[in-house]
């Protein structure tokens, strides 16, 4: 019985062991899972910023959807447009008939042929701007008609369903071209709401301009159409291209040598030649001359196979010349075919053996190339949203292509480096990320902002590493213990207070009282590091009784009523230092005499309050590095008889510096980082100037303004993204230098 | 000869620069404690029934205008600068002092404030007579009574006035109460019921089901509904024409009479008038709606409740996610983890997050949270209710988990240095006794490390409850509608928004229209929050000290 007992206890006890081991096990394992999911979790932070950031700098590729027959097979076509959903085709041949398709199987929906009902003949086919899509159509007795095909969509069932019309913008009745001798070779046309610009060239090159205008009268009948002719002058050369912008104010004419006139023709009746350029060396013919999307660039592509980019830039005298902005070249036969995309900076470009490519102009990327055929293709269409492309081939097939090209505009030299924009006078650094237009050309350039963040920090440090250094010397070194115990604490709290509180005092409170105050802030910087030098020469003089008082390391608590007096004292003397030097104003004054601009929120601004932040972080540290010096060390130097100053800084100091350093690395990170006191205490306007009295924008300023606007995986959201992945980037190795020589030191003390 | 030599002694000796480093230690204390100060100074006399002065100014022609209001602020400038701004000053004077004066009226004069020359100050004194009156809308009024009305009769003038008016303005609150109690409570529930039938409904359409027991019930619910919400419409339209009876006449000091709705006065006070019992009662008054109650005029009047609630409340949530987390990874690394190489890399890497970027952690938030996993719960949970994100979009819990993960560093730091600094011996003796490693930690190690433990939380709610930047990307607003806890199941909306203190000091400091007039508020929220930080960080230094203490027998 007794031993069935022990059995049992025995049995038991084993069970609870076994069952203690199993929770041993069980709670190291919670552990390592739970611990390591933690560690994993932080340092996805910076994976995921960097799979948000990678689709930027990726190229585009093309996928090949269908390829069939073509509409009007054999024909030739003079015009190819695809709808906003890439699910409609239009299309017109050289004889101008037409056709709506189904750009998925080329099934025809809707097609017939647009007629001046004389019978006479098609002389030539020019298409406006792509976002207005209207094509213009010649015929041999010097008329023409405007036509633009539209898109109801309707929603029957739930279900898009687009039904496709061709519209007559200025009527069904032509529009007479004027007089001129000779049979319409070229034309060149654009309409924009009631107002149209037809630009003709004859086989005599003579070049007619008609301006088109449309008047809605108050009967309610047809609108009333007016048309005025203007003949340009003469044109030396033979012309072989013609352009007009969508707002028909500039026309340019080549020849196929590369001449280029540039015309204003603002003034329908006195069109002006502005400029005359050469556009292409050797001897390369000119094979293509388009727009790109806003109408202020020209891609022009030669039989070498380049194309580049022009654009009339504006002088210091007002006067335009067409400069060369940059240049692609992606194929090694001629150019073809460019068309540009309709709201983004990008274009497609074909080659005379079949090859096509997606260019973006701002980013100077040649994004994908790609062979479609074996030799020049007949026409090329983008869609409005540049996701799909529709090739038609010398044979007469089309081929519909998916695009996906979601950042063309980003790459290394774009975010870096110096990019020439449209309508600048040259490469520039700019940030300007949105605009109220939709052909806006987005200037994503990170290196202002960067510019900006080190700015900040260079003055921050500036403020904060004497302050912080030297008072964590004296502190470590010199000070008594009570007083350290009570300045220690005073540190932490200084670090407490949250930055949005020091941002809010230097925004509201310090920028107008320095900016009052201007001459007093600057004298306070000479004058109150002086008058502690001061202060100290008076008490080597005072009787020795009464300057040892001072000397017990009381010397910080001496000198606090030195530096009230010392503020007051330079607040008080600013206004009439300011009245009797600087005629009343020192920002006026620095601005009349120096050209130095004065913004009431400016980097000294910001400099003092991220000082002020960064100082508590640099102090701990150092004050830290320099206490644990050993002791040894620093009474072996005493007791050789050097002066405790002298100890300071040949041993003391040489010891922890490396403790100083990552101190100094520590708070370059904090300042770095510092996000709201930038954004209150500055303009936040990203400009590029050292000039102290000037504001900026730093990187992470940016996020915080511009985040919660951007548009989810946009460009502009992506950039961000790299913006805030370089701050990180930036503080986790800055951090991490101090942090191993911080280690290094600690290792080193207990050696010693 | 003699004179340099000492000198040459003086500076041999070190002491100037042992002074120059002292100084800097004087500067930052300066610095520090003037800062506290003036946010004490400024966010404290905010509330302080000021004096009602009457000003009278001498113009360019030689006419004289009256202003009525308070003196805000003086300062003293070059008498260039004040001529630069088209005034008139002596020809003889170098410095001109110039006042700030709120006159209030925006609704009369359009604005608020005036900066006024010293000199062309003919007159100064102190009217007994004269009142201001906190609104709803305009800002605040300066002028003097002249009667009372009720439904457009007049009832009481001259000095029974000020007795009506109070009566009026009593009244007046008490309905506004009743008003918020059925509009806030009882609408607001009712709103909230039929939104969750709306949803329901939506989601048995995504099921598929038609008609049925269910939808009737639904219909059913939704009248009922409809009915008390007619009901109580009614009773709220009988208060707001009870609220619009009364109406004050009073003359601005131009002498122009302003017909005021009583309704729209929260307060009016002659502070001429007040003994300091009264004033100090209205200190305390003025206060206690600062912290309790919602904010009004676009948040530059009014109190700043709702963000003290979101801003402990958020922080209550960061503290609930980044103890456990913080905890367990401390334990891992010092206690089951190899310690070597990989260890000392994690170690370095933990340390070295600290000190990313709050606004990194804010884009993380934002990208990671806020549209990939709160756009996927809404997928999988909440289809009813899209395309209206309900966790895709920023919000509280969002914001709690930002802020978990930027804590979550000071946490794991702190909680290992206390299990550092536990000494060996009580470990081994745990273990001598037969106890595995898990009760070894749980029954003797955790325990001794609580302190540690309590002061990396106390740490680091003090960091969260300072930061701002991460939290514009997560989940803060302006003004949100409602608090993101109330009585309607489930109680706590943690897909809410949420107000801050933080981020009410960079809008309303910066945001708002009228900056000058909300720049006392801002001072006053600018102390609560350090009030708040500054506590919570004592508490912590507090917790340390005793922790060092009590282990200082046990290291030997």
């Amino acid at each position: 019985m007794e031993s069935d007992t022990t059995q049992t206890k025995l049995e038991l006890e084993k069970s609870h062991r076994r069952w203690r081991m199993i929770k041993d096990r069980i709670f190291g394992w919670a552990m390592a899972v739970g611990g390591i999911s933690v560690i994993i979790t932080i340092v996805m932070i910076f994976f995921y910023l960097f799979y948000v950031v990678l689709p930027i700098f990726g190229s585009a590729s093309t996928t090949p959807l269908v390829r069939y027959e073509a509409p009007f097979k054999g024909a030739t076509i003079a015009h190819l447009a695809l709808d906003e959903y890439a699910e409609i085709g239009f299309v017109i041949t050289a004889d101008g008939e037409y056709a709506f398709f189904a750009a998925n199987d080329g099934t025809t929906i809707n097609q017939g042929k647009v007629s001046n009902g004389t019978g006479r003949s098609v002389v030539a086919i020019a298409a406006g701007d792509p976002v207005q899509r209207s094509v213009t159509i010649a015929f041999d007795d010097r008329t023409a008609i405007v036509v633009r095909p539209d898109y109801a969509i309707s929603y029957p069932n739930d279900k898009r369903h687009i039904t496709p019309t061709l519209e007559y913008p200025f009527g069904k009745t032509p529009v007479d071209l004027g007089e001129a001798s000779g049979k319409i070779l070229l034309l060149a046309a654009q309409s924009q709401d009631d107002e149209a610009t037809i630009v003709s060239v004859t086989d005599a090159n003579v070049v007619s301009l008609t301006h088109v205008t449309l008047t809605e009268s108050f009967l309610g009948d047809e609108p009333a159409v007016t048309t005025t002719h203007t003949a340009l002058p003469n044109i030396e050369y033979d012309i072989s291209d013609l352009l007009i912008d969508v707002e028909q104010r500039e026309l340019y004419v080549a020849s196929a040598q590369g001449q280029i006139s540039y015309f204003n023709i603002s003034d329908k009746q006195h069109p002006r030649l502005t400029y005359l350029v050469n556009v292409l060396s050797n001897d390369h013919r000119l094979t293509s001359l388009k727009y790109l999307s806003g109408g202020i660039s020209i891609l022009v592509g030669d039989s070498s196979g380049a194309i580049s980019q022009w654009f009339p830039v504006r002088d210091d005298n007002n006067n335009y010349t067409i400069q060369k902005v940059r240049s692609f070249t992606p194929f090694t036969a001629g150019v073809s075919i460019v068309v540009p995309e309709y709201f983004r900076k990008g274009f497609v470009a074909a080659d005379e053996a079949g090859n096509f490519a997606l260019m973006h102009t701002t980013a100077g990327r040649i994004l994908a190339t790609d062979r479609i055929a074996t030799n020049s293709l007949q026409a090329l269409a983008i869609s409005p949203r540049a996701d799909a492309l529709l090739f038609l081939t010398d044979s007469g097939e089309l081929e519909k292509r998916s695009v996906h090209n979601e950042h063309p505009e980003i790459s290394w030299n774009s975010i870096w480096g110096k990019v020439w924009y449209e309508s600048r006078a040259e490469p520039e650094y700019i940030w300007q990320s949105s605009s109220a237009s939709g052909d806006f050309e987005p200037k994503f350039s990170l290196t202002p902002l960067t510019f900006g963040t080190l700015k900040a920090a260079l003055y921050a440090m500036l403020f904060a590493i004497p302050l912080a250094i030297l008072g964590a010397i004296y502190t470590a070194y010199f000070m008594t213990p009570k007083m350290r115990n009570f300045v220690k604490p005073s540190v932490e709290v200084m670090a407490a207070l949250p930055t949005v509180i020091l941002g809010f005092l230097a925004g509201l409170w310090l920028a107008p009282f320095v900016e009052q105050y201007l001459v007093g802030v600057i004298l306070a910087f000479v004058f109150i590091p002086l008058s502690f030098v001061v202060t100290s020469f008076l008490v080597d003089k005072l009787p020795a009784g009464v300057s040892s008082y001072f000397r017990n390391g009381w010397e910080a608590a001496a000198l606090l009523p030195v530096v009230c007096f010392g503020i007051w004292l330079c607040v008080t003397l600013s206004l009439p230092i300011e009245t009797a030097f600087f005629d009343g104003s020192l920002p006026a004054w620095l601005s009349e005499n120096f050209g130095i601009s004065y913004d009431q929120r400016n980097s000294l601004v910001v400099g003092i309050a991220i000082g002020f932040a960064v100082i508590p972080t640099i102090f701990s540290i150092s004050e830290d590095a320099v206490f644990g010096v050993p002791g040894h060390l620093t009474t072996g130097s005493l007791a050789l008889g050097a002066t405790p100053w002298q100890t300071m800084i040949g041993v003391v100091i040489l010891t922890a510096s490396p403790g100083i350093f990552s101190a100094v690395m520590i708070g370059l990170g904090r300042a770095v980082g510092e996000t709201m006191i930038v954004l209150m205490a500055t303009g936040n306007t990203p400009i590029m100037d050292i000039n102290i009295f000037e504001g900026f924008r730093a990187l992470s300023a940016n996020i915080a303004v511009e985040m919660p606007e951007s548009e989810v995986n946009s460009t502009h959201f992506r950039v961000l993204f790299l913006a805030a992945l370089v701050l990180f980037m930036v503080t986790f190795a800055v951090n991490t230098v101090a942090e191993i020589v911080r280690q290094r030191l600690r290792v080193k003390y207990s050696n010693l | 000869m003699k004179s340099i030599e000492s000198i040459n002694k003086w500076v041999g000796s070190g002491s100037p620069w042992v002074w120059l480093s002292a100084g800097m230690v004087s500067l930052n204390l300066v610095m520090v404690f003037g800062l506290l100060f003036l946010i004490s100074v400024r966010g404290l006399g905010h509330f302080w029934p000021a004096a009602i002065e009457s000003v009278e100014l001498r113009e360019k022609d030689g006419s004289t205008t009256s202003l009525l209001g308070n003196f805000v602020e003086d300062e003293i400038v070059s008498a260039a600068r004040v001529r630069g701004t088209g005034s008139t000053v002596p020809e003889d004077m170098e410095f001109v002092r110039r006042y700030l004066i709120k006159v209030g009226n925006r609704d009369v004069s359009g604005a608020d404030f005036v900066w006024v020359n010293e000199t062309d100050i003919t007159s100064r004194e102190i009217p007994l007579d004269s009142f201001m009156a906190e609104r709803d809308e305009w800002g605040n009024f300066y002028g003097n009574l002249i009667s009372v009305k009720l439904d457009g009769e007049i009832i009481a003038s001259g000095a029974t006035a000020w007795g009506a008016m109070q009566d009026g303005i009593a009244r007046k609150t008490q309905i506004r109460r009743q008003i918020k109690g059925i509009e806030k409570d009882q609408i607001g529930k009712i709103n909230y019921a039929m939104e969750r039938l709306r949803l329901r409904t939506k989601r048995l359409e995504l099921d598929g089901v038609e008609a049925g027991a269910r939808i009737d019930k639904i219909a059913a619910e939704r009248l009922s509904l409809e009915k008390r919400y007619e009901a109580l419409n009614g009773s709220l339209s009988e208060l707001y024409k009870e609220l619009g009876r009364y109406s004050i006449t009073a003359a601005t000091v131009a002498g122009q009479q302003v017909e005021l709705p009583v309704s729209k006065i929260v307060r009016a006070i002659h502070p001429n008038q007040m003994s300091m019992f009264e004033k100090i009662r209205y200190y305390f008054a003025k206060m206690w709606e600062f912290v309790s109650e919602d904010p009004r005029e676009a948040n530059t009047e009014g109190g700043v409740f709702p963000a003290i609630f979101g801003t402990v409340l958020l922080v209550m949530l960061m503290s609930v996610f980044v103890t456990p987390f913080g905890v367990i990874a401390a334990v891992y690394l010092r206690e089951y983890a190899h310690q070597g190489l990989l260890t000392r890399t994690i170690r370095i890497a933990v340390n070295n997050l600290a000190g990313v970027p709050s606004i990194v952690y804010g884009v993380f938030g934002l990208g990671f949270f806020v549209y990939f996993l709160g756009g996927n719960i809404d997928q999988l949970f909440f289809p009813e209710s899209l395309p209206a994100p309900t966790f895709g979009t920023p919000g509280i819990l969002w914001s709690a988990l930002t802020l978990a993960i930027l804590t979550v560093p000071v946490v794991i730091v702190s909680t290992e240095e206390g299990l550092t600094r536990i000494p060996r011996a009580i470990r081994e003796g745990s273990l001598a006794l037969g106890a595995t490693k898990a009760e070894t930690l749980w029954r003797t190690v955790l325990p001794m490390a609580t302190p540690a433990m309590m002061t990396g939380l106390v740490l680091s709610i003090a960091r969260a409850a300072g930061e701002v930047a991460p939290l514009m990307m997560v989940g803060v607003v302006k003004l949100a509608p409602s608090l993101p806890m109330d009585g309607n199941f489930p109680f706590l909306h943690v897909d809410r928004k949420f107000m801050h203190l933080g981020f009410h000091i960079y809008d309303v400091g910066f945001q708002s229209p009228n900056v000058e007039a909300a720049r006392p508020l801002v001072y006053a929220t600018a102390f609560l929050l350090v009030v708040l930080i500054v506590a919570l960080n004592i508490a912590a230094i507090r917790i340390r000290n005793r922790l060092r203490e009590s282990y200082k027998a046990g290291d030997g």
